[in-house]
């Protein structure tokens, strides 16, 4: 470890300092905790900027060995940490009404968010499976108690008990399964592993460590069979928290997944891509037909969140340029159109828990033309109907599919992308069509801020995507290097 | 002049855009939205007379406009049109006009989100003719669907919600596929599916359609087959082929009369136009091989839907129905594969857009007076409304296929063109003729005709100025048609010939390839797969 490899780290190490100033301010400053939001924002900025500076710094400063083998800073880990402090600044303008009127101190929330943040961060930048999973607990563990937040209230006591106990044991097996991985290819580090793997034809503890990681990783990104935990924990959480949780973990998650899989285990492809197909398979089927019954919106945009788990799996099975760029660019999209949706759902979110039963939203499009027509873009985003956003996700993936040759998987996919669209038009039917009472709406600055930027990013990427595929292509040139695919301009 | 094409799109989607702006429910909103809409038909009708139809090959295609869209995919803003391009372009426009006057007295709240929501729909529809680009196509293919959902969702008879989804769900299923084949495709023509031992062309990714219309008979046969399948689903739902028509009664009877109007006159000519314009020339082989399913499909279509008409009891039911018996024809035409079924089956198009929808206007009219359509309800009203009765007349014998009037050029020349591939194929056709003259003759009798006996009947007002308008439009375009085809046939000469060539080049050497369809084994080897064969050896 040399003192330039400081500058690698720098934005990790200035979140870090920031979020445990987080944590300290209730003790050093007595006064009223208002000023939290603008302090995390701020923290947030500044880490943004670090990591700018760092990745423009680094090219001229070399890494030490042992940096290099469990850490980098590259256009792929960049990008994703770039879009980790969006969304992260998107959640905390959710969270602060929120927060006030539920009368939970905002500095102890901040601060875990802060906390989650590193954990991401380090997720997205891991070369060794150790890094990557000190950075995921690191993330879990203070997703745990985010969820439990409320703590006056039973429902999120049991949505923290619960996220805790499948977390807690997800974990162990992701770590027995890299401990297999380990005593087959003697390393950690994603390269080396990828080099012994090139010799290894056939072998049953590698196999079955490498299944062990795809669960661990499947829990993370709410994966059927491994979906359970889902909607109950989306339903008590807190619902910023709800927010964050489909759409600021999963990402990171599946950062992980492109980057373990695309650079360490694209050898053994032919081992893994059918059972994650299964997985896939199952996920889109389950969460989608799941989702039709459910009558809190809540509960419904979790297993709609299980089935976009399963949309972006199919970049990962793919493994082609198509499937790699398509997890970045749906990474985009889907967060945008879910961050979205949940600030209007925040909007709908006064006297008594509003907001999460579908007919909350009756009538809204009387009350508010504005949101409840970016309230139909979103939806139509994760639809996947053009020209929003969305559209181009879903092609992007739909395409790694055919292109891999799974032909019955992008049938199922895009079916089931048609099916999905029965219960994003409840909502809509909800809000226009149906002549019921006027829905409650309380909208802030802050969430009028947050569904006009998610509004805007999604209608503008949905007709004019080259800046956004062009960003992707940058930052996935590197690990489609490593994983050898062909990674034409696109 | 170059960028006429995007004006016809546009001027609408700028119009809805302007009205946006303006008070909720005024009398504006109306007249803007007509204004908008007849500016747009006239723009439109430059392409009538600048079109030069004896064009062929790729400059057939005119008033091209293309720029880049999204680069790294090979996806290009294109936008061109053919003569039959150009005749549904100003059906369209027509139509638009027609459908917005229709609202006038008919939608009593929402006016402003109503209007607005037709015009998008305008946009979306002129846009998918002209595109000359896949992925450009899809796009405008699936931004028709949201504003024809929330017309009939909102604004909707007391099922409108049922019929709403159900339209919505069943069109984006078979789109969703089609997007798999134009995946498909591209894929073919770039770097192959290497899983599949498919092997690409190696040329640059695109999704320029012309450049399908070149290379699509060089991808094997299986592959055809399966990218044929994906087209189909997209098309047939559209179109919409018996058994993919169940959504279509369900729409139609909910749906405001514009909204039917819209729907019977271009939404299903879209189905019909990718067939034409994709399907065909892309795929000779696919289209050999599932030529046998979708001519049963159609005769099936023609028949069943003209019996379930002739017991139908509601007056928009039964037109409903008719169109599926209507479209039908128009597939069986097409799937003649000769120039002459093909013009038929364009013609056709036309005719069924201009027929069906004056069908629909006329039962709106009467509905909006008499809140009824159950036929029952009626009898005798000849008498009463002697204007609204002609005009019904008229419009039921063009849609059964007099001579003289639009429908009959066109069964006439599908017929022609039909018998020429197979007898059989053809008496069944003239079987669902008769049967149309049937269920069309018997409304009308039990309509118009009897004792003026409801006492509700017997002080309804005959058609006002506007609608006499709008239905003496309608009966011109008619009359021209059936007096003097050729001003519309001269135009789609060229491009039918192409859509031949491409998808059987052996017929104009004299030989037709009937033989070769009904043979047993469903596909024979034609000489481009040999020519592959070699290349891959």
């Amino acid at each position: 470890m040399s003192s330039s490899d400081l500058v690698y780290l720098a934005p990790e190490i200035i979140l870090s300092i920031g979020a445990s100033i987080l944590l300290l301010m209730p003790v050093i400053w007595q006064g009223s905790d208002r000023s939290a939001k603008s302090f995390t924002l701020v923290v947030l900025g500044i880490t943004a900027i670090s990591i700018v500076v760092s990745s423009h710094a680094v090219v001229n400063i070399a890494q030490s060995q042992q940096l290099q083998a469990m850490f980098t800073l590259d256009p792929f880990s960049i990008f994703f940490k770039l879009l980790f402090i969006v969304v992260m600044a998107m959640i905390v303008l959710l969270s602060d009404d929120f927060l006030a009127e539920a009368r939970y101190s905002r500095w102890e929330y901040y601060s875990l968010l802060a906390f989650a943040l590193i954990g991401m961060m380090f997720m997205a930048s891991g070369m060794s499976l150790i890094t990557i999973w000190i950075g995921l607990e690191l993330m879990s563990i203070s997703s745990y108690i985010l969820a439990g937040y409320f703590k006056n209230e039973g429902k999120s006591t049991e949505a923290a008990m619960k996220y805790f106990v499948l977390g807690a044991v997800s974990s162990a097996i992701l770590l027995y399964g890299l401990s297999l991985i380990y005593g087959v290819c003697g390393s950690l580090n994603l390269l080396k592993i990828s080099a012994a793997m090139s010799t290894i034809i056939t072998n049953d503890a590698l196999m079955f460590g490498i299944m062990l990681l795809g669960a661990g990783l499947c829990f993370k990104i709410a994966a059927v069979p491994f979906h359970v935990w889902t909607p109950d924990v989306y339903e008590g959480a807190p619902t910023p928290i709800t927010a964050f949780l489909s759409t600021g973990s999963k990402a990171a998650a599946f950062a992980v997944f492109a980057r373990v899989f695309y650079v360490g285990l694209h050898d053994f492809q032919l081992g893994w891509s059918n059972v994650l197909a299964t997985i896939a398979a199952l996920s889109m089927i389950l969460g989608n037909l799941a989702a039709i019954t459910q009558d809190n919106v809540k509960r419904m945009l979790a297993y709609s969140s299980i089935a976009h788990a399963g949309y972006l799996l199919l970049g990962i099975i793919a493994l082609n340029s198509f499937g790699l760029s398509g997890v970045l660019v749906y990474s985009i999209v889907y967060m945008f159109a879910n961050i979205g949706i949940w600030s209007i759902i925040l909007m709908l979110r006064r006297h008594e828990y509003a907001g999460e039963r579908v007919d909350d939203f009756e009538g809204l499009s009387r009350r508010a033309p504005l949101w409840s027509f970016a309230m139909v873009i979103f939806l139509l985003s994760l639809g996947g109907i053009p020209p929003t956003a969305g559209f181009i996700g879903k092609y992007y993936l739909f395409a790694a599919a055919v292109q891999s040759g799974f032909g019955w998987l992008a049938i199922i996919a895009v079916l089931m992308s048609a099916v999905s669209m029965f219960y994003y038009l409840r909502l809509v039917v909800a809000m226009y069509l149906k002549e019921g009472r006027q829905a409650d709406v309380a909208i802030t600055p802050a969430l009028r801020f947050v569904a006009a930027v998610c509004l805007v990013v999604t209608l503008f990427l949905g007709i004019y995507p080259p800046p956004m595929i062009h960003q992707v292509y940058e930052a996935t040139k590197a690990v489609a290097a490593r994983a050898a695919i062909t990674h034409a301009s696109r | 002049m170059d960028s006429i094409l995007n004006w016809i799109t546009y001027i609408p989607l700028i119009g809805a855009l302007v009205i946006l702006f303006f008070e909720r429910d005024s009398r504006t909103i109306r007249y803007t939205a007509t204004a908008v809409a007849i500016l747009d038909f006239f723009v439109s009708l430059v392409l009538w007379f600048k079109f030069d139809p004896k064009l062929t090959g790729e400059a057939m295609f005119q008033f091209r406009w293309t720029t880049d869209w999204i680069p790294s995919l090979g996806v290009k803003y294109d936008f061109g049109v053919d003569g039959i391009a150009v005749l549904l372009i100003l059906l369209t426009t027509f139509m638009g006009v027609i459908a917005i006057a229709s609202s006038f007295s008919a939608i009593e709240h929402g006016q402003k989100e109503y209007y607005v929501l037709l015009l998008l729909l305008q946009t979306g529809m002129i846009g998918t003719f002209c595109a000359l680009d896949f992925f450009l196509f899809y796009v405008f293919w699936e931004v028709m669907l949201v504003p024809m959902y929330f017309i009939i969702g909102i604004w909707g008879g007391p099922r409108k919600l049922y019929a709403a989804i159900k339209f919505f769900l069943y069109t984006l299923s078979g789109s969703v596929l089609m997007l798999l084949a134009i995946l498909a495709l591209y894929f073919f023509n770039e770097g192959g599916i290497p899983f599949l031992n498919i092997k690409g062309l190696g040329n640059p990714a695109t999704f320029a359609v012309l450049q399908y219309h070149k290379i699509g008979y060089l991808i094997p046969p299986t592959l055809q087959f399966w990218i044929f399948a994906g087209f189909f689903f997209g098309f047939a739902i559209k179109v919409p082929m018996f058994p993919f028509h169940t959504w279509l009664p369900d729409a139609h009877v909910e749906a405001p009369t514009a909204g039917s109007i819209i729907l019977a006159a271009v939404l299903l000519k879209m189905g019909t136009y990718g067939f034409v314009r994709f399907a065909l020339p892309i795929l000779p082989d696919g289209t050999r091989q599932w030529l046998m399913p979708i001519v049963i499909l159609s005769i099936i279509g023609i028949i069943y839907g003209a019996l379930v008409s002739l017991v139908q009891k509601d007056m928009k039911k039964l037109v409903a129905y008719s169109s599926v018996s209507h479209l039908g024809f128009v597939m069986l035409g097409m799937f003649a594969l000769n120039p002459m079924g093909l013009k038929g089956s364009v013609l056709q198009m036309i005719n069924h857009g201009i027929s069906t929808g004056a069908l629909f206007l006329l039962v709106g009219i009467i509905y909006e007076r008499r809140h009824t359509r159950m036929i029952a309800d009626y009898g005798g009203l000849a008498k009463q409304m002697p204007m609204y009765a002609t005009m019904f007349l008229i419009a039921a014998l063009s849609s059964m296929g007099l001579p003289a009037l639009n429908g009959f050029i066109g069964e006439f020349t599908i017929l022609l063109g039909v018998a020429n591939r197979s007898m059989v194929w053809a008496a069944f056709g003239a079987v669902g003729i008769v049967l149309g003259a049937a269920y069309l003759l018997w409304l009308y009798q039990r309509v118009f005709w009897g004792p003026l006996d409801n006492p509700a009947n017997q002080n309804v007002r005959d058609l006002n100025r506007r609608e006499l308008a709008m239905l003496v439009a309608l009966v011109a375009i008619m009359f021209w048609i059936g007096i003097y085809p050729s001003t519309f046939f001269d135009k789609i000469e060229e491009p039918v010939n192409y859509i031949v060539q491409k998808v059987d080049p052996s017929y104009f050497n004299g030989q037709t390839n009937v033989g070769r369809v009904l043979n047993p084994a469903g596909r024979a080897e034609s000489p481009s797969h040999i020519e592959l064969a070699e290349k891959t050896k």
